[in-house]
């Protein structure tokens, strides 16, 4: 090897090794932040405190913990699941029955992919207001179910489903709803454990629709409740690294659990 | 008689065909078509709260004279225009270091820079937050290594406050975009680089002609998804600058201002409905214009 590639190698690995210390570095600050004491972190303190108790002692006095974290928990998978159930459903029968008029129509659904949610928020606020839903969790439900983008993410993924499977089902004599439930499901599991996963995410960190409707601190998510404090005069960052922390872990603990689908998830869309 | 038979079966296959997508197409009617229609007819009406009145193109003709909304409308344009090259060159050149065949430590690396997708918007707005501050932890790093003498004002500064943001996208979205490039870089046969290795063509050759046109459409998708996205910019400008867009509007974006008129004063839902269609017509425009670029070229 000659001494410019020799070189070249080594500058690789400095460029990676620099991006790659950047990249976890904030994460690094969470931990270590949530051991010090507000004036540390501001002031740049990069080694470990020990304000920990303290700073959990003062989260829990704020912010109520286990109800905050139910809400944000019960929004993120019921969301999911019904996004989950209603997109595959969608994205099976436009890829399944075929037509000219259900082509247009889909044509159509990926047209909303490009609509942006700022143009819509405001009639779905007062839509929202006339049913008396806002300050529920029902509205942050609702507008997220039908998406464009996991509709076509199981059309995609649906063209790879064998027919043959489907042919020798109706042989058999199952009707169509069984062989969506009982064939089309179990061959795509890890198709649908790929979109859980990013279709989860998604709604857990969800922030501008839950900050437009929920209002009140008995249903504010950990999102919510995270953004509020820090948004304080003068904010407690010890405190708030606590709960970055909470906000961050259960997306941080499903990415190493399933990096595999998770990578594959967001990459279904260009297959 | 088997015409009749096959028209049956045709019908039973057709109403199969809608139930399987009614649930889907009710909820984008509900909650998509009907308020993106709406807001369009919101935009031609003014006045404040419950009390509206047609308006006509007068909230257009507002836009022209509104010194925030062209604030709003440069900040926005000058997140996208500088944000989205500098992030999707970096995360084609990470990818192409990435690809290397004989890289080691490659699945680390990887999973390092890919890392920042998985945190909040809210999180990691705060987190650069508290790491920004005058007296944090990166101006002591820059003052360190000697890269600034004094410390950089990012929350204060109109202009900081402006690279701020620009660098927190960076941070949260390269990885992002790496992925796909990383994706489809496996697609390409390696014995193209090889060949032009043989030929002389420095590494810098190979990535400027082999690589960039051989994942040019992954580049358009990626580089249409982030203009989107950044066109849209919300959850971190609130969270940097406590909802404000601040210092003096130098981060304001069109997302931010259509909140502040809807949700934080008396609401002007009318008028914030225009902005929304500067956005949608933005949006339009360049998806269009990239798609038209990339086919042009090729």
């Amino acid at each position: 090897m000659n001494p410019t590639r020799l070189a070249g190698n080594a500058l690789q690995y400095v460029f990676l090794g620099i991006a790659a210390f950047l990249s976890v570095f904030p994460f690094i600050w969470m931990v270590i932040g949530a051991t010090n004491t507000s004036i540390d972190i501001i002031s740049g303190k990069t080694s470990f405190g020990s304000a920990l108790a303290q700073n959990i002692a003062t989260f829990l006095e704020q912010v109520d913990v286990p109800l905050v974290m139910w809400n944000s928990v019960k929004i993120a998978v019921l969301s999911t699941i019904l996004t989950i159930a209603v997109s595959s459903l969608a994205g099976y029968g436009f890829e399944m029955f075929r037509s000219k008029l259900r082509d247009r129509i889909y044509a159509l659904v990926l047209l909303t992919l490009f609509v942006p949610f700022a143009a819509l928020m405001i009639p779905l606020f007062m839509m929202m207001g006339r049913a008396g839903l806002i300050n529920t969790h029902i509205a942050i439900v609702l507008p997220t179910i039908a998406s464009a983008f996991v509709i076509f993410y199981f059309r995609q993924a649906t063209k790879a489903f064998p027919t043959e499977l489907r042919d020798a089902a109706k042989v058999d004599g199952l009707k169509e709803w069984q062989i969506f439930l009982y064939i089309y499901l179990p061959v795509m599991r890890s198709t649908y454990a790929a979109a859980i996963v990013i279709v989860f995410m998604l709604n857990w960190n969800n922030y501008l629709w839950p900050l437009i409707v929920l209002q009140s601190n008995e249903t504010k998510t950990i999102t919510l409740v995270v953004s509020s404090l820090a948004s304080a005069y003068y904010p407690d960052y010890g405190v708030v690294m606590i709960g970055t922390i909470l906000a961050t872990l259960p997306t941080l603990i499903v990415f190493f659990v399933m990096q595999r689908q998770f990578v594959q998830g967001m990459l279904g869309s260009v297959k | 008689m088997a015409g009749l038979r096959t028209g049956g079966l045709k019908r039973y296959y057709d109403v199969n065909g809608w139930l399987f997508i009614a649930p889907a197409l009710a909820l984008i009617s509900i909650f998509l078509v009907y308020p993106i229609i709406r807001s369009l007819v919101l935009s031609f009406y003014s006045g404040k709260g419950m009390m509206m009145r047609f308006a006509g193109f007068g909230n257009i003709e507002r836009l022209a004279s509104d010194p925030v909304f062209l604030a709003a409308l440069t900040n926005t344009v000058v997140f996208f225009v500088v944000q989205v090259p500098i992030m999707i060159m970096l995360a084609l050149i990470l990818a192409s270091v990435l690809n290397n065949p004989d890289l080691r430590f490659k699945g680390f690396f990887r999973t390092a820079i890919f890392l920042p997708c998985v945190s909040s918007l809210v999180a990691y707005s705060v987190l650069f937050k508290s790491m920004f501050a005058v007296d944090g932890v990166v101006n002591s790093a820059l003052v360190a290594l000697g890269l600034v003498e004094v410390p950089i004002p990012w929350l204060t500064d109109p202009f900081w406050a402006k690279v701020l943001i620009i660098l927190a996208l960076t941070w949260r979205w390269t990885g992002y975009n790496m992925i796909f490039y990383l994706a489809a870089l496996q697609n390409i046969d390696k014995s193209i680089y090889e060949a032009a290795r043989i030929d002389g063509v420095p590494s810098w050759g190979r990535f400027l002609y082999i690589t960039i046109p051989m994942l040019k459409p992954v580049i358009l998708f990626t580089t249409i998804v982030s203009t989107i996205g950044t066109i849209q910019l919300f959850d971190e400008v609130y969270n940097l600058t406590e909802g404000r867009g601040g210092p003096a509007n130098s981060t304001i974006t069109l997302s931010l201002y259509i909140y502040n008129l809807t949700f934080r004063y008396m609401p002007s839902f009318g008028y914030a409905a225009t902005i929304s269609y500067v956005i949608v017509v933005m949006v339009a425009v360049l998806s269009f214009l990239q798609f038209y670029a990339a086919r042009d070229r090729s």
